[in-house]
Order: C-alpha cells, then sequence, then structure tokens
C-alpha cells in the first residue's frame, strides 16, 4: 500500500516532465529508511502507468544504504539497523548523509509527439 | 525516433508538500495550530482525545478532523464532547487510501470551521508506513504507540517514530498483565529518535492525561506566540 502511493506519486511526477512525450525510463533514488520493497514498487508502477505516456517505461531504482555522521565525534557509519546514536561515543547529534532519499532523479523520453494524461 | 534524457532530481512527493504548504498558509491565516496525530490501528488515539477533551482547554478551542478509510465511528464517539468534529474518510466507496494526504485534508478545509478554533487535531488513519510520508500542513506531529504493540515497533517503523515530535506511550495501566519491556521499549526509541519527547498515559485510567493536555495546549500557543 505504502509503494502504490509512492508509485501514482512517481508516475505523476515523470508524466510532468516528460512534457506529451513517451517515457521509456524512469530512475530513481531510494533511501533505505523509506522503506520501500523494489519489487512491490515496479509492480505497482506498471499498473499506474498504463494510460499515460509513462506506460511500458522501465522503472530503475538506485537503492542507498543509510549512511550516519556523529556531529560530535565525526564517526561515519551504516547501521543495520536504524539507530540514530552514534555507535562510537553514544551522541545524538547525528545526521543523515544518506538513506532518506525518495526522488526522481531523471527520465529518458522518446521524442515523438504523445499527449500525457494523468494516472487513473 | 531518439531518446532524450531530461534531468528531474525532485522529491517524488514533492506535488504533496505544496499543497501541504498550501494548507498550512490557509490554518496560519486563521491562526489555528495543527496536529498530526497518528498511530497503528487500536493504539487508542480517539481514547486519548475523548480523555483529554471532556473537560475544555484553558482558553484553547479544539477542533477534530477525523480521518478513516470508511465509516463515522470515531466521529460518532468524541459528538458527545460539544466540539466541532469534522469526518474525512479517505474513500466513499469501499477501500479507500490509507493515510491523509494534503489533498484529502484540503478537501475538508470548507467543512472546518478555522474561524472558531485555535488547535485543529487530525486523527490520521491507523496506520504506521504511509502517513508518516505524507505532510498534511500540519505544525506538530504526534504518535501514540500503545504497550500493546511490542518493544521492537521504533526499530520496525522508524520513519514514523522519527518524524514525531512527540510518542505517547497509551494502555500503561495494562503493564502489569502483559510480558511487554517498558525500559526495553523506551531504550529502542532513544535509538531510533535520540531525546525524542515522550510521555506514559492510560486513556483510559486517565493517568498521565494531563501532561498530554498541556502538550496540545503549548501547541496551540506556538501559533499565537507567532501571531
Amino acid at each position: 500500500m505504502h509503494e502504490l502511493s509512492i508509485a501514482t506519486a512517481v508516475v505523476n511526477t515523470a508524466c510532468k516532465h516528460a512534457d506529451g512525450r513517451p517515457v521509456a525510463v524512469v530512475s530513481m533514488r531510494v533511501g533505505a529508511l523509506r522503506g520501500v520493497v523494489p519489487d512491490s514498487l515496479r509492480f505497482y508502477f506498471e499498473i499506474v502507468a498504463r494510460d499515460t505516456v509513462c506506460e511500458g517505461a522501465v522503472l530503475d531504482l538506485t537503492e542507498l544504504d543509510l549512511e550516519l555522521r556523529c556531529g560530535d565525534c565525526g564517526c561515519r557509519w551504516s547501521p543495520d539497523l536504524p539507530i540514530f546514536r552514534c555507535r562510537a561515543c553514544g551522541g545524538a547529534d547525528v545526521a543523515i548523509e544518506s538513506g532518506e532519499e525518495l526522488e526522481v532523479d531523471y527520465i529518458e523520453v522518446s521524442e515523438q509527439e504523445a499527449q500525457c494524461i494523468g494516472p487513473r | 525516433m531518439h531518446r532524450t534524457k531530461v534531468r528531474i532530481v525532485e522529491d517524488a512527493l514533492d506535488a504533496n508538500n505544496t499543497i501541504a504548504r498550501a494548507n498550512r498558509d490557509d490554518f496560519d491565516r486563521h491562526r489555528v495550530s495543527v496536529v498530526n496525530l497518528m498511530s497503528a490501528p487500536g493504539a487508542g488515539k480517539t481514547t486519548l482525545l475523548e480523555r483529554a477533551l471532556a473537560t475544555p482547554l484553558d482558553g484553547v478551542r479544539v477542533g477534530v478532523l477525523e480521518g478513516d478509510v470508511q465509516g463515522s465511528f470515531d466521529s460518532d464517539r468524541l459528538a458527545s464532547l460539544h466540539i466541532p468534529v469534522t469526518q474525512l474518510n479517505t474513500d466513499p466507496g469501499f477501500g479507500g487510501e490509507c493515510h491523509l494526504d494534503a489533498n484529502m485534508v484540503r478537501s475538508a478545509l470548507p467543512a472546518l470551521p478555522l474561524d472558531e478554533i485555535d488547535l485543529l487535531v487530525i486523527e490520521n488513519v491507523g496506520n504506521l508506513v504511509c502517513p508518516a510520508e505524507f505532510r498534511v500542513g500540519e505544525d506538530a506531529r504526534a504518535m501514540v504507540c500503545s504497550v500493546t504493540e511490542g518493544e521492537d515497533k521504533p526499530l520496525k517503523y522508524p520513519l514514523m517514530f522519527r518524524t514525531c515530535e512527540l510518542v505517547v506511550v497509551n494502555k500503561i495501566d495494562l503493564l502489569p498483565h502483559l510480558e511487554f519491556d517498558l525500559d526495553k521499549f523506551l531504550y529502542h526509541l532513544d535509538q531510533v529518535h535520540p531525546g525524542v519527547e515522550r510521555m506514559l498515559v492510560s486513556a483510559r485510567t486517565g493517568e498521565g492525561v494531563g501532561a498530554w493536555r498541556d502538550w496540545l495546549s503549548a501547541v496551540a500557543a506556538r501559533e499565537t506566540a507567532l501571531a
């Protein structure tokens, strides 16, 4: 269900930028913290894309690990579990360097006439 | 026919966030503070509101927007409080969305008496996953987690536990009857969201509900402070 909402948002974003041209590839960056199941997202993407310029497009996902950096001691690490206390000093001033992304990076469109319609 | 690469680099939920900002502007214009209240199904959001609002908050007029997939069971329960309660169903038919998004809340704005309230509590659909992704125009996000849910929940739903500035731990009256290890839960919570504000309550007995009322009043005061 999470992936359905995201797939709908991704198709809308791609359609907006496709400007009516058929979309061949939608490339996304997805951080580990977003809890997205790639196969599930591809499944819903295919369904939501039907009857839009994204129909038949390949959804290309780049998965990014959670990477943290401690503001107190500078330690950088990639935790297996979503634990946000510094593993070296126990500090709470921990910044997420990567792992929160949920962005459409780019699309590849075919240059020919077509009309964009939103997902149903 | 050739292919062109179009760089986008845009948050997939950007469209939702834009509408959420428009909602926020409307709430600000009416000087209404907004709390997005989230939890798993059955954690006790409605009971907690019933308990907290049985007596009016000092100087704070509260309204509730009830988000449910279907039905008006929760808003019916709140009707006896004599405060404005608006029902928002995510699907008028059968099988709607599992969360509220900014556009759904926007569609409910005309039905909300924004000039008659200072604080709007939006009770989201019970779900620990999707509601965390969708901003609706709130000033503060709070969640309820009950002690019947298991100590590992913060580790399983980190996005939800990290996005909330307050975690209300409910049903503590049941602790003597459960194997729930409260210290372990609070330890996991601190690992996932270090330093997050938390309170221990029982919506059933009323224990700790005063702190929850105080927190709601404090959120309402934020808007006044800005005005």
